[in-house]
């Protein structure tokens, strides 16, 4: 039907293709001004997250209560074998605790010397609950059960499990998006441990299905650092407090630049079996519109 | 206004399952994607226009939770809805074979985009790796969810079509 021949009474309705021609210049405007902004955030936030979030928050429990459900049944035989196993494992067990509490003892205070352990206990913490999970296959983030109601922000750093998980990317009233670090589109401005060399973590997808991440542009002048050294965040991160874990060097290699190494982290966190996390809503000083690091 | 609302329900229930049920439940850390089978099938049901609205809110709610900015899901999925509105004239509900073959060549080219305006212009080049590892899988998982999602949303149409064809005889 044209839109010019109307019959009386008749609804004028738009035909497709304008409607397609309107909408993709509607998308194009939005992702120009969202690219460098997030003036829309906070309305359409608001929005999906008094319709969607309470929905997803319920649904996430069913889903979860699914897979533990699948995953029992699966290993209920392989259980009862374990059980017997390890009721004998148990009182050797408790002979060698009262061991390593003496050892645990001694470990306290090397951490104290090395500080480490006061400045992750002097962080302020929320705990949030995971309640979904990237809903494509291409880059790797989920939501926490928080938001700016909670006292969260967006760049607030995210850990669980003693290591770092990711950093806040956007907020909703009841609800948050953490990019993890694994993902395809993050990079950590990062250090070693033992020896303060700077150097980049980035994600990577091929490297996702071996559960590594790999580094790159570490200027190890003196040749030192070494597979299992401890990566941390580093001082000079704008969006990463420092000194978090990341993981340790699996495997390292010199570039062919001949300055620089490259290779791959196993990280600390067990990604894929995030249940809850730590919210860290102390944040690192903010710059003002510094250049976004994604 | 009922048609609005069920398709309301179907978009928001789909997401929902997709990113909390799913995820739980991946085979290989690959999820389906039940935004594309319900954005071609309302396309190839119902004609472009009704096809390019529903991708674009499908694809909307996918920017504003998963996105780093707004629009990029949309305008992907609209174009999906679009297209596949134009096959509308050829379809009938008895034959099972257009739909599974429009459904399985729009997820494969909603991968191939994806790949390509998100992974090639960074320039990750592996190409064969990131389609037997990523695009494959998600079309194959994709195509055994739509068996049993398809013949739902038919189900649900061909009621909502019946009773909107009874009220239009009201009137007259």
């Amino acid at each position: 039907m044209s839109p010019i021949v109307k019959r009386k009474g008749e609804k004028f309705t738009l035909p497709s293709k304008y409607l397609l021609l309107i909408l993709t210049f509607l998308c194009t405007v939005l992702m120009l001004v969202t690219f460098g902004t997030d003036v829309f955030n906070r309305p359409l936030n608001t929005v999906v997250g008094r319709v969607v979030v309470p929905f997803q928050q319920g649904v996430g429990r069913l889903g979860e209560w699914l897979a533990n459900r699948s995953e029992e049944l699966v290993q209920i035989r392989y259980l009862l074998e374990e059980n017997k196993r390890l009721q004998a494992e148990i009182d050797a067990l408790t002979e060698e605790n009262t061991l390593l509490q003496q050892d645990k003892y001694e470990l306290n205070q090397l951490r104290a010397l090395v500080q480490l352990d006061e400045q992750y206990g002097s962080y302020e913490k929320v705990g949030a609950r995971i309640t979904a999970r990237d809903a494509g296959n291409w880059y790797s983030s989920f939501l926490i059960d928080k938001g700016w109601e909670d006292g969260l922000e967006a760049d607030m750093n995210v850990i669980a499990g003693g290591g770092l998980v990711g950093r806040i990317t956007s907020v909703g009233p009841n609800w948050a998006r953490v990019t993890s670090i694994i993902s395809d589109n993050s990079n950590v401005s990062a250090m070693t441990l033992a020896t303060e060399d700077n150097l980049i973590v980035s994600g990577n997808l091929q490297k996702m299905a071996e559960n590594c991440i790999t580094f790159g542009q570490l200027v190890d002048s003196r040749n030192v650092v070494q597979v299992g050294d401890k990566v941390v965040t580093s001082n000079i991160s704008d969006k990463f407090l420092p000194n978090l874990l990341i993981g340790y060097i699996s495997s390292i290699e010199t570039d062919a630049n001949n300055l620089t190494k490259s290779g791959l982290i196993t990280p600390a966190v067990d990604f894929e079996h995030l249940g809850e996390v730590l919210v860290i809503t102390d944040r690192k000083q903010a710059v003002d519109e510094g250049p976004e690091e994604d | 206004m009922l048609r609005k609302f069920v398709v309301f329900i179907f978009i928001l229930g789909c997401f929902v399952l997709q990113c909390s049920v799913f995820s739980s439940l991946a085979f290989a850390g690959i999820i389906p994607n039940l935004m594309v089978i319900l954005t071609s099938s309302f396309g190839f049901m119902r004609g472009e226009r009704e096809g390019l609205v529903i991708g674009f809110f499908c694809g909307l709610l996918n920017d504003v939770f998963f996105g780093s900015f707004l629009g990029f899901y949309a305008l992907l999925l609209m174009y999906i809805g679009f297209l596949n509105g134009k096959f509308s004239r050829i379809f009938y509900p008895e034959d099972i074979k257009l739909p599974l073959a429009l459904i399985i060549a729009s997820d494969l080219s909603y991968g191939m985009l994806c790949y390509i305006l998100m992974f090639l212009l960074r320039g990750r080049l592996q190409f064969t790796y990131y389609f037997v590892h990523v695009i494959l899988p998600e079309a194959l998982y994709t195509i055994v969810v739509t068996l049993f999602l398809y013949p739902l949303v038919l189900k649900v149409n061909e009621k909502l079509e019946a009773r909107e064809k009874r009220r239009a005889q009201k009137f007259v």
